[in-house]
């Protein structure tokens, strides 16, 4: 073997994937992953370690993976991470453990995230549960949300001995990772309701089906529901739309809506009974990595599809991995493209969408390079189907609703990034709620701060 | 698991389940709504609360079977349980933040059309409870479809229920008996309009000649039912809003009804296909040339 070369993965052939929703990356086998495990150096002073927001100790676990001792490297990880399946699946890798990686320098990185996904699956294939805690604490903490923020504090407080309860507005726990990432990314069955599980074997309950805000307040959680400390994890719900004419036409969706009715409602399964718009020709507009989803997610509901963006490749904000994937299957990229309005027929179904031709003028205050309007460029795409993935902002219920908790001008929740701490006394928050739409991994790290200063709070108390 | 301790038929397709609920039942108000499932994969459905018992931590929904889902729901019976039952979601009827004393003083008229009796009933009771007597007219296709009667009758001012056919009470649309009301001599402060789309429309189109403000309150199709997914988008003044969290209610004046008719619409052949699927099971194979 070459070690400087990672250990390839086995993937699903992108003709064949284009067409199911199974997962697109087959992972790697024991063998491979020793193999990949024995590239690592075992740095003194890792920085892949650095590199994570969850501060797993990477070559401890690597080390074992090395050495054959799969569930002695589940539980190097899973004292640290609550979601380690999932985390091999969707975290950035290249720009965190992986991008610091020594071996990196020369060479390709180790493949930490196959590695970790290893690790996780063979736990799970093997009924391998993370260990709890024996001593009860007594006291009760509210988590709202199950998504990758409220996973993680609840998962790392019932570890602590509290008595910790989620609630989930949605029907099924696990937020982004049920309504947002698609199956062929992340199995929902076989890794994220497993995962939840592992959460819930530490101790945690969930129940669904309660709107904070709505069903119950935060101040009545703690007035009248005995808790003693609450963390808000409840994402970044709200879809942004461009505001152009013609938006509100028949077969204009939000990513979010396309994501949901496919993942949570399951109507990429035409049994399911919740429909879903098969388009025939569909245009995406946005590059982020829920573009990428919802772009894959029409593509293989059987249209064509084309990601419309108004910067260039270099600008995307996707992952490389899930753009690569995107043009392997056959999604037409539409660059330095941006709409200005969607046409519809008399009924009020898409027909098309009038599209600017932009190029890149001076970088703005996001570093990046302004997309400039070419005069006279436009033309029209003939469609019957757009989505908008322009991004999200904090849904108001909860910050509506309670009494001194500060917003920003974003409409996100003020928290300490230390401690999780909010401006009302006992509660915490973290993740997209607090950050804006982020990253799985982000949240997890949030969640974990912020478990860690309920920890410190409820001690003093 | 939600139970449900009451089920019956209102009339041919409309149906009233009591369902245990506490947390709904608790806090919910009126103008608000719920969505449950029937089954594990089954589809978001969203319903209006039409009462409440907040001690029993019951809420009573009423429904229309339309669809596939609600044709398989019209077989629940007591006992049976919903999968899901998330609420009370979107905002609270504005009469319930107003000031009761002003109320006192308003002339209010409910006019609810079909179903629509079931979520203008909590409100009318709602009023009745603190001494405010409101004018409901209720109209419905035919005597056979009317709902709620009797009990609209214990908290309403004036009753005045019509059929379009003439089959029993006034003959004639909703639209009629409110022209009919002013014209003699009532005088109403505002109006509050719930129904089908196209009744709602031509209400508020009315009650602008009238010049009578006027509430409506809109049922899009919706997914989460909590401002994630935009699928509820309605234009009220010109503005987007999402129907789920800045409604179900909104002033009627400035409602696009004709997008939100032609939303209504979107998954209207999934949906044939679904009854078509349901009412003839393994039959039906797709031969008819309809389906695919």
């Amino acid at each position: 073997m070459d070690v400087m070369k990672k250990v390839p993965v086995r993937e699903q052939d992108p003709q064949i994937r284009a067409t199911n929703f199974e997962e697109v990356c087959l992972g790697y086998n024991q063998e491979e992953a020793m193999c990949e495990a024995s590239r690592c150096i075992n740095c003194r002073n890792a920085q892949c370690v650095k590199g994570c927001p969850v501060a797993i100790d990477i070559p401890g676990f690597i080390s074992k993976v090395k050495a054959g001792e799969i569930e002695e490297a589940y539980q190097i990880i899973s004292h640290a991470s609550a979601l380690p399946a999932v985390c091999g699946r969707v975290c950035p890798q290249e720009t965190q453990c992986e991008g610091k990686c020594i071996r990196g320098i020369k060479g390709e990185p180790i493949s930490i995230g196959k590695l970790e996904r290893f690790v996780a699956d063979w736990a799970r294939e093997n009924g391998i549960v993370p260990e709890g805690c024996k001593e009860k604490k007594g006291k009760k903490v509210a988590v709202i949300g199950s998504g990758p923020a409220g996973l993680t504090c609840a998962g790392d407080l019932a570890k602590m001995g509290y008595d910790v309860t989620i609630f989930e507005a949605l029907h099924e726990p696990g937020g982004v990772l049920v309504y947002g990432i698609p199956e062929f990314r992340l199995p929902k069955k076989a890794v994220v309701a497993k995962e939840i599980e592992n959460v819930k074997a530490l101790g945690v309950k969930i129940e669904t089906n309660v709107v904070i805000g709505k069903s119950v307040t935060i101040d009545q959680l703690i007035e009248e529901e005995g808790f003693e400390a609450v963390f808000i994890g409840s994402g970044a719900g709200l879809p942004k739309f461009m505001g152009i004419p013609g938006e509100n036409s028949n077969g204009v969706f939000s990513a979010n809506e396309y994501l949901t009715r496919s993942n949570l409602m399951k109507s990429f399964d035409p049994e399911s009974p919740t429909p879903i718009m098969r388009g025939k020709k569909v245009a995406v507009v946005g590059g982020g990595n829920v573009a990428m989803d919802a772009a894959r997610t029409a593509l293989r509901l059987g249209a064509e599809v084309h990601i419309v963006y108004r910067r260039s490749e270099e600008e995307l904000p996707a992952r490389v991995e899930e753009v690569h994937h995107a043009k392997e299957e056959g999604i037409i990229f539409n660059l330095l493209t941006n709409p200005t309005e969607i046409l519809a027929d008399e009924k009020g179904w898409v027909t098309g969408m009038k599209c600017i031709r932009m190029e890149l003028g001076e970088p703005d205050e996001s570093g990046r390079r302004r997309p400039v309007v070419i005069p006279d460029s436009e033309f029209t795409m003939d469609l019957d189907c757009v989505i908008m993935s322009l991004g999200t902002s904090p849904n108001p219920l909860i910050s509506s609703t309670t009494e001194g908790l500060e917003t920003n001008k974003w409409k996100c929740i003020v928290a300490d990034e230390a401690n999780g701490k909010t401006t009302k006394e006992g509660v915490y928050a973290g993740g997209d709620a607090v950050t804006g739409a982020a990253t799985v991994i982000l949240a997890m790290g949030a969640g974990k701060a912020a478990a860690k200063g309920i920890d410190e709070y409820l001690s003093g108390k | 698991m939600y139970e449900i301790v009451k089920a019956k038929e209102l009339t041919t397709n409309i149906y009233l389940c009591d369902v245990v609920a506490p947390r709904v039942a608790k806090y919910c108000e009126p103008g608000q709504f719920v969505i449950v499932r029937m089954g594990e994969d089954g589809e978001r459905i969203p319903l209006t609360i039409c009462d409440y018992d907040r001690e029993a931590g019951l809420v009573t929904i009423v429904f229309q079977s339309v669809g596939a889902s609600t044709m398989k729901m019209a077989h629940l019976k007591e006992g049976d349980r919903f999968h899901d039952v998330v609420g009370p979601l979107g905002r609270p009827s504005d009469l319930v933040s107003e000031d009761p004393e002003t109320l006192k003083k308003k002339k209010i008229l409910f006019v609810a059309g079909g179903v629509g009796a079931a979520p203008v009933y909590p409100q009318v009771k709602w009023l009745h409870e603190r001494g405010i007597a409101a004018d409901v007219i209720v109209g419905s296709k035919t005597k056979d479809l009317l709902i709620l009667e009797k009990e609209m009758e214990a908290v309403a001012g004036n009753l005045y229920v019509t059929t379009d056919d003439g089959s029993y009470g006034r003959s004639g649309m909703v639209t009629q008996v409110i022209k009919d009301l002013v014209a003699e001599g009532h005088q109403y402060d505002v109006c509050i309009a719930i129904g089908p789309m196209i009744m709602m429309k031509f209400v508020c189109l009315m009650t602008k000649d009238l010049n009578i403000p006027t509430v409506v309150s809109l049922n899009p199709i919706m997914v989460d039912g909590t401002g994630m997914c935009g699928a509820c988008r309605v234009t009220v003044g010109g503005k987007v809003k999402f129907a789920c969290v800045d409604g179900p209610e909104f002033d009627g004046h400035q409602v696009n009804f004709d997008e939100a008719m032609r939303r209504q619409q979107m998954y209207k052949t999934e949906e044939g296909r679904a009854i078509l699927k349901y009412q003839e099971g393994e039959t039906h194979h797709g031969g008819c040339g309809n389906c695919e």
